[in-house]
C-alpha cells in the first residue's frame, strides 16, 4: 500500500543531499575536533564552516551560534541558563499558554526551583496579543520566552512586536523556533532575538542536532559542564557529521523556501477545502493566514483522534491528533484547550502537516480517506446519535 | 502498543451499531474524558440473546466494547454481571496500563445495561456509581 506522510511537525526524511554530505563525517573524518593535529583539525574546519552557514541563514554572527543535541535541549538550556545567570536581578519569566512541552515544562521546573512564572494566555485563534505580555512585565522580569510557530496549528506568533518589547524593557526574549526555521525568513537582529532554538530534522536534517543562537552579551549559565567545545559554553565532543548536515539541510531550505513553501501551501489549501466541502460538524483550529502554510487542524465533532488515527493509518496515512489517547495523558492537548475548545471538541482533532515530498496526486485519496473514516467513526458513536436524534 | 486482538476488535468490530429493539441499554462514560461506551442488549428470559454497542472513544475504548459484547452474547443475565474488567483484557491479549480503564468502562456499560433492564421489568438493583475510575482523579470529568 502506498504510504501518505502528512505528518511533517513531528519530523522530516532527511534529504539525500544532506546525506552525502554527512557520510565523510561519519568515518573517513573521524577526528577530535578538539585535538590539534590534521584529521582533528579537519573534524573543526567542518563544524567551523556549518556555523558560519548558520550564522548567515539567520543574520547573526557565527560566533553567536552554538550546536546542541536537538531543539529541548536549546529550550532547556536557554530557559535555565537565563534564570541561573540572572537570579539575583529578578526572578520572574513570562511564556505563553501553547508552548512546546520543552518550554512548558521547563517553565514549571523553573516554578519549582523558586521562580515566579506567568503563562499569558493566547488569543482564540492561537496568536498571542504582544500587549498582554508587555502588562505582565515587572522589575524583577528577567525573560520572555514566545514560540516562533506553534507546532499543532502553525499559528505564527507576532515574534518581531513581542522583541521590541523584551529590548526596551531589557529583558531577555528566547523563542523556540523549531518549527519556523526553514519555513520561514527569520532575522534574528531585525526581530530582536536575543536567543533562539531550531532543530535540524524538522527540516530535512538528521536527527539528534540542534543549535541555540545566544546574541553576543547575553549571558547565561552552561547547562553541559566539561570541556572547552563551543567556546566553553557547551560542553560534549561534537555531533560533526549532525552538525555538518544540519548546516546544509538549512541552507538548502532557505534557497528554496518560496518554491517548496508554495507547492506545500497548494496542496494544503486543497486538502482543507475538501475537507470543509466534505465533512460536516467540524472545527479549524488556529488563525487560517497568520500560520505555517504546511498546517492544517480540525476537530470533527463526536469522535476521538486516537481511533481517527489509527484508522488513517490502515489506508496508509501517517497523521496525528492532539487527543488525550494519542499523548498518553489523559487530558486532551494543552494547545487546543488553549482555543477555548471543550475536553469533548478536543479530543477529536486531526493535525495534517505537509512537506515537499508531499503529492497533488494524494490530495482526493487523502480527502476521501479521512471523510470515509470520519463517517466510519461517527456511526459508531453514541454522541453522534444522539445529536442526530436532537436534530429530528 | 496494541496486541492484535486489540487491532482486530478495532479494526473489525463485533456486534456494532444500535439495536432496534432493545430492552435493555446502559450508558457510561464522559464525553470530557474521551470515552462514552453504550450497550444495547435484547434480553429474553433471562438470556441475552443478541447485544451491540455504540462507542465514542480510542482505540482500545472501541476493541474493549467490541470483545465484552462478545463476552456476554448467550449468556444469562448473572453471569454477565460477573464479567470483570481482567476478563475482558484478558480476551483481547492486555492493554497497556493507560488504557486499562477502557476496560472498566465495558464492564460497567454491560453493568448498567442489565440494571436498566433489572429495574424496567420491576426488579431491585444495587446501584452502582458508573464513573470513569481512571480519568475522573483530575476532577475535570464532573
Amino acid at each position: 500500500m502506498k504510504q501518505i506522510y502528512l505528518d511533517h511537525a513531528a519530523t522530516t526524511q532527511l534529504d539525500e543531499t544532506v546525506l552525502k554530505k554527512m557520510m565523510p563525517y561519519i568515518r573517513d573524518y573521524y577526528g577530535n575536533p578538539s585535538s590539534i593535529y590534521t584529521i582533528g583539525r579537519d573534524s573543526k574546519k567542518a563544524i567551523e564552516e556549518a556555523r558560519d552557514i548558520v550564522a548567515s541563514c539567520f543574520n547573526c554572527k557565527n560566533s553567536e551560534i552554538y550546536f546542541t543535541s536537538c531543539g529541548t535541549e536549546s529550550d532547556n538550556w536557554a530557559i535555565k541558563g537565563v534564570c541561573a545567570f540572572n537570579k539575583n536581578k529578578g526572578k520572574h519569566i513570562i511564556t505563553s499558554n501553547i508552548e512546546h512541552h520543552a518550554v512548558l515544562d521547563t517553565f514549571l521546573y523553573m516554578k519549582k526551583q523558586g521562580y515566579e512564572i506567568t503563562v499569558v494566555p493566547v488569543e482564540k485563534n492561537g496568536i498571542i496579543d504582544p500587549l498582554k505580555i508587555e502588562k505582565e512585565i515587572r522589575k524583577d522580569t528577567i525573560l520572555i520566552s514566545v514560540m516562533f510557530a506553534n507546532n499543532e496549528i502553525g499559528t505564527i506568533q507576532p515574534i518581531a512586536e513581542i522583541g521590541t518589547i523584551a529590548r526596551k524593557n531589557n529583558i531577555i526574549f528566547h523563542t523556540d523556533a523549531v518549527q519556523a526555521a526553514g519555513m520561514i525568513p527569520i532575522d534574528v537582529k531585525k526581530m530582536n532575538i536575543d536567543l533562539m532554538s531550531i532543530s535540524a530534522h524538522k527540516f530535512y536534517g538528521p536527527k539528534g542536532v540542534g543549535a541555540l543562537y545566544i546574541r553576543r552579551g547575553i549571558m547565561i549559565d552552561n547547562l553541559f559542564h566539561g570541556g572547552g567545545q563551543e567556546r566553553t559554553r557547551r560542553a560534549a565532543t561534537e555531533n560533526i557529521s549532525g552538525i555538518v548536515g544540519l548546516a546544509e539541510a538549512l541552507k538548502l531550505s532557505l534557497e528554496n523556501m518560496d518554491y517548496n513553501n508554495n507547492h506545500i501551501k497548494k496542496i494544503r489549501d486543497a486538502v482543507k477545502r475538501g475537507i470543509e466541502q466534505k465533512i460536516p460538524y467540524i472545527i479549524y483550529n488556529g488563525d487560517s493566514s497568520q500560520r505555517l502554510v504546511n498546517n492544517i487542524n480540525f476537530c470533527f465533532r463526536f469522535i476521538e483522534g486516537e481511533a481517527l488515527i489509527l484508522m488513517l493509518d490502515f489506508k496508509g496515512i501517517s497523521a496525528s491528533s492532539g487527543s488525550a489517547c494519542t499523548s498518553g495523558s489523559l487530558d486532551p492537548s494543552h494547545v487546543l484547550l488553549a482555543l477555548g475548545l471543550p475536553h469533548e471538541i478536543a479530543h477529536g482533532s486531526l493535525r495534517l502537516t505537509f512537506g515537499r515530498d508531499s503529492s497533488m496526486e494524494d490530495v482526493d485519496y487523502i480527502i476521501d480517506s479521512i471523510a470515509q473514516v470520519v463517517d466510519r467513526l461517527r456511526q459508531m458513536s453514541p454522541l453522534y446519535e444522539t445529536f442526530v436524534k436532537e436534530q429530528g | 502498543m496494541y496486541s492484535n486482538k486489540v487491532m482486530d476488535h478495532f479494526s473489525n468490530p463485533r456486534n456494532v451499531g444500535e439495536l432496534a429493539d432493545a430492552n435493555a441499554v446502559g450508558e457510561v462514560g464522559n464525553a470530557k474524558c474521551g470515552d462514552i461506551m453504550k450497550i444495547y442488549m435484547k434480553i429474553e428470559d433471562n438470556i441475552i440473546k443478541n447485544v451491540s454497542f455504540k462507542t465514542f472513544g480510542c482505540g482500545a475504548a472501541i476493541a474493549t466494547s467490541s470483545m465484552a459484547t462478545e463476552l456476554v452474547k448467550g449468556k444469562s443475565i448473572e453471569d454477565a454481571l460477573s464479567l470483570t474488567n481482567k476478563a475482558v483484557m484478558e480476551a483481547l491479549d492486555g492493554l497497556p496500563p493507560v488504557k486499562v480503564h477502557c476496560s472498566v468502562l465495558a464492564e460497567e456499560a454491560i453493568k448498567a445495561a442489565i440494571n436498566n433492564y433489572k429495574k424496567s421489568i420491576g426488579e431491585q438493583v444495587t446501584e452502582d456509581e458508573y464513573t470513569c475510575n481512571s480519568c475522573c482523579h483530575n476532577k475535570k470529568c464532573e
